[in-house]
């Protein structure tokens, strides 16, 4: 097994790690995309090729040291190699989530004052034209696929092949302008500039340096013995900074790089690629077992009965046997045989036969669903962090793995718990500053700590629990403590709610907001003889509503067992007319709940709620995918839940 | 300033397929009466017209599956005579069909690929064993339906029956497969027919980006005049078995004639 070559000091930039990788290990495979139905490869030397390439093409259009460049698209290795060339260059990479709204993609443009866009296709630079005149610092725009654009004949419009030959023409002229301006680059530059989605107000600039992005993903490759024979795929947006993080794990680890032909084909391309090593938002893994139960629901009886039997022995001694503590001999056997004809089809059926490292994070997960996958022999961990600490701040450990908490520290850093309860982190990957924007960077970073907004506490083993966003926690008008996204990832483990907003601060008792699983729902309803013409429709079903009160009544059972959550029980209930969206700005892009726009746009019907009224009438704006906007106007019943006396009675 | 402000006039070159005052009858049925059309090279040529009025005889005459008893029809400037379907599809002549007409057991794959049967030039039993020559050539074909696949966004269904595809992508299929076969006219029979306001958005944006992309010829025929009125450069009503009006779609829409026999006429 080849190892990871060790990193000199002066190779303190991405664009000298991957001249580095193309001198010793030209030949291996840097990057994967699956084009034209097969595995298209670049190998280190290739893309040492392209990058250069691109890199003076962009010089020769005038890019200079400093200069902000934006990326916006899908995940594809010639984006990739943009951020390497632009760095190359000097430059500072600026991604944009591609499914941003032009107004969002506006502020940032402006307000990172980029001088470069690159975008992926015609879908994107419709969009950045639509709003180019509002953004005056914008001075070239070069598109990869050409497809729909032959007739663009604007003089600020370049083709990304067109780019690269400029740069092959320049390169023939001028043959060490290239290593001279990599090696003009050093670890303290920045060399990105993240945008925060942000539940509140505008998004935030978070600026890394290469040095802040470089040790902490080699403190990961360290810790988790990532070798160049561990494969990744890359499908989560470039704009996060957890994407590019694991980017640059490849480009200083040495291995390969994959990204998915499309996003409706991402599970069969995980499948086709066998990655080792992971990382899924909770959301995903939440999706894939929530299909496992829809079609096992559906299979025969004595499928369905196998099934079962072998999953009840997995949650039994699963864990046990991942993490190596001592199980008895028979249960090894009954183990071994569920693996092979349970455990191993279902994580083949998943793609995920390979894998030996999988993260998690980004919000909390489900312990029934973290142990389900880790019962199975999944090696399922989470990793807490931030944007604005390279997503690098905790890691759990192998064989002490827990479902409540985040783990220690990550090897590197350092956490405290100020005295209000907020967790502060300082990792090697903390951020410089917000881009021109000291007010916000004087309140998030002080002394070096970063202030994270969560609140949160350590266990006595050392590991670190997040409870919700500190400015979130409240208390209600009895001073019972009212922890909101706490209740709602109570919620959001079952199968069939799919998001929950809980109300509660300075009220006197709790009360939910629930979108149901539209699929999970929708499948339960069929077996139930429910027709339903649509979201709305299905929501408004009585029997929905049972349904979803018997999983209100479980959380609210759940809670009444810890004498300080008791009082947070859900009193009432209600289930929205139609999915929060982000489109319509009620979630983040990475699926947050923004709890003040949801507040004012739904406030009669968190006046129902609490008022007792038995129904509400609401008007809400949709916004449709190609951005045209409805209204749409509904009525919604509301229910009361049952609540149970607290079980044990405070010490 | 909106990208469409920049884009230069669209260009047509010469004639591609004139059909002359041609006639079609089924016995005393006259199906189609004295009909002329001037079709230029890279228009969207869209023919409309009420149930019945001759719409997709005109297709079938185009492409050699009816032969009009009167007038001439002229393709490249090559008058023809009585020319069979597989001859005009090898002349580059391509199309879809009103009722999607796919082997439904086979995948979207197999069926793009035999769009390209037509120029597979090795021997049956060769392609049969796959041997030598005849994979190599496959090979070539299967990189050409590949880019269809890109082209047309359907890569998640490539391994999918098409038998079990909702309809809107059983059309795009369809396209595909029309595509496949690199043609230079392509006649799409009611490519929108049944499909909700999003297909028929996709399948609008496929259209016109086939025309831009490989400056296809494109004759079609639709009954959704929204559609009709925003993509086509020229617009033929016919009306039982006759020409009613020719010309832009402004020319058209404002016709009173169309208005009276397409649209209705206020009492």
């Amino acid at each position: 097994m080849s190892k990871v070559i060790a990193r000199a000091q002066s190779e303190d930039t991405l664009p000298k790690l991957l001249l580095r990788n193309a001198a010793k290990t030209p030949k291996q495979i840097a990057f994967r995309e699956k084009d034209y139905g097969i595995w298209q490869s670049y190998t280190w030397k290739e893309v040492e090729e392209n990058v250069r390439a691109l890199a003076l093409g962009l010089h020769k259009l005038g890019l200079k040291r400093g200069d902000k460049v934006s990326i916006v698209g899908d995940n594809r290795p010639h984006l990739y190699w943009v951020f390497l060339a632009v760095e190359a260059m000097g430059g500072v990479a600026v991604p944009i989530y591609q499914d941003s709204g032009a107004e969002e993609v506006q502020y940032v443009l402006n307000h990172a004052e980029v001088r470069f866009v690159i975008a992926e296709n015609q879908e994107q630079v419709d969009k950045i034209l639509e709003i180019k005149d509002g953004c005056p610092s914008i001075e070239t725009l070069i598109y990869y696929f050409t497809r729909g654009l032959r007739d663009y004949d604007l003089p600020f419009l370049h083709g990304y092949a067109d780019v690269q030959q400029m740069g092959r023409e320049l390169d023939k002229a001028e043959p060490d302008l290239f290593h001279r301006e990599v090696e003009a680059g050093s670890g303290d530059d920045v060399c990105l500039i993240a945008y925060t989605s942000g539940t509140t107000g505008n998004p935030k600039g978070v600026m890394h340096t290469h040095n802040s992005i470089i040790t902490s993903a080699e403190r990961v490759i360290e810790f988790e013995g990532l070798t160049p024979e561990d494969e990744i795929i890359c499908y989560l947006p470039m704009a996060w900074v957890g994407d590019h993080f694991f980017f640059a794990q490849g480009v200083i680890a040495g291995f390969p790089v994959s990204c998915p032909e499309s996003a409706e084909t991402l599970l069969g391309d995980i499948r086709e690629l066998g990655p080792t090593y992971f990382f899924a938002p909770p959301a995903i893994f939440e999706n894939l077992l929530t299909n496992i139960t829809i079609r096992m629901e559906d299979a025969g009886r004595i499928k369905k009965r196998m099934y079962d039997r072998a999953i009840d022995l997995a949650r039994k001694v699963g864990i046990d046997i991942l993490e190596g503590r001592s199980v008895g001999f028979l249960d090894r056997i009954r183990y071994a045989i569920g693996n092979f004809l349970v455990y191993g089809p279902l994580k083949d059926n998943l793609g995920l036969t390979r894998v030996r490292l999988a993260y998690t994070g980004g919000a909390p997960m489900g312990p029934d669903i973290f142990n389900f996958y880790r019962a199975i022999g999944f090696n399922l961990k989470q990793l807490y962090g931030q944007t604005e600490s390279c997503a690098y701040a905790c890691i759990q450990r192998n064989g002490d793995v827990r479902p409540d908490t985040v783990g220690p520290p990550a090897p590197g850093c350092e956490i405290r718990i100020a005295d209000d309860g907020e967790v502060l982190v300082k990792s090697p990957g903390n951020f410089t500053a917000y881009y021109k924007n000291d007010e916000a960077t004087a309140e998030t970073l002080i002394d070096g700590w970063i202030h994270t907004g969560d609140a949160g506490i350590f266990t006595d083993e050392g590991h670190l629990k997040v409870i919700d966003r500190a400015k979130d926690v409240g208390k209600l008008t009895d001073g019972t403590l009212f922890a909101p996204q706490f209740l709602e990832n109570k919620l959001k483990f079952f199968p069939a709610i799919r998001e929950a907003v809980c109300h509660g601060a300075g009220r006197d008792f709790v009360t939910a907001f629930i979108n149901i699983d539209l699929e999970a729902v929708g499948n339960w309803a069929e077996r139930h003889n429910i027709s339903y013409s649509s979201y709305t429709d299905l929501a408004g079903r009585d029997q929905v509503y049972e349904m979803i009160a018997d999983c209100v009544d479980q959380v609210n059972q759940d809670l009444a067992k810890d004498s300080e959550l008791a009082g947070s029980q859900i009193r009432r209930f209600l289930l929205l007319h139609k999915e929060l969206d982000a489109d319509d700005g009620e979630l983040t892009r990475t699926r947050k709940v923004r709890r003040r726009i949801i507040a004012e746009r739904y406030d009669p019907l968190i006046e129902a709620l609490f008022s007792g009224a038995e129904e509400a009438t609401i008007e809400s704006q949709v916004t449709y995918e190609d951005g045209r906007k409805g209204m749409m106007k509904a009525n919604v019943k509301v229910r009361d839940a049952k609540t149970h006396a607290p079980q044990r009675q405070a010490a | 300033m909106s990208a469409a402000a920049e884009l230069p006039q669209r260009t047509f070159g010469d004639t591609i397929l004139k059909v002359d005052n041609i006639s079609l009858s089924f016995g005393a049925v006259k199906a189609i009466i004295d009909v002329s059309l001037d079709i230029k090279e890279r228009q969207v040529f869209a023919i409309i017209g009420p149930n019945g009025a001759g719409k997709t005889s005109m297709l079938n005459c185009i492409n050699g599956v009816y032969h009009p008893q009167e007038g001439a029809i002229t393709f490249r400037g090559e008058k023809r005579g009585q020319m069979k379907p597989h001859e005009a599809a090898k002349g580059g002549i391509a199309r879809t069909f009103q009722n999607v007409a796919l082997f439904k057991g086979m995948t979207t794959l197999d069926n793009i690929m035999t769009g390209r049967n037509l120029m597979m030039k090795t021997h049956w039993l060769l392609q049969a064993l796959r041997w030598g020559p005849a994979m190599r050539e496959e090979l070539e074909h299967r990189r050409k339906v590949e880019e269809i696949i890109d082209f047309l966004e359907i890569e998640a269904i490539r391994k999918t029956p098409v038998g079990r595809l909702p309809y809107g992508l059983q059309k795009r299929v369809e396209l595909g497969r029309a595509l496949a076969a690199e043609p230079d006219l392509l006649l799409l029979d009611e490519p929108m027919a049944g499909m909700n306001m999003e297909e028929k958005e996709d399948m609008c944006r496929f259209i016109l980006d086939v025309n831009e992309e490989f400056g296809t010829t494109i004759v079609l025929i639709e009954h959704d005049m929204g559609v009709v009125m925003d993509i086509s450069d020229h617009v033929v009503v016919l009306e039982y078995g006759r020409k009613i009006a020719d010309g832009t779609p402004d020319q058209v829409k404002n016709d009173p004639k169309v208005i009276e026999a397409y649209l209705g006429v206020s009492h």
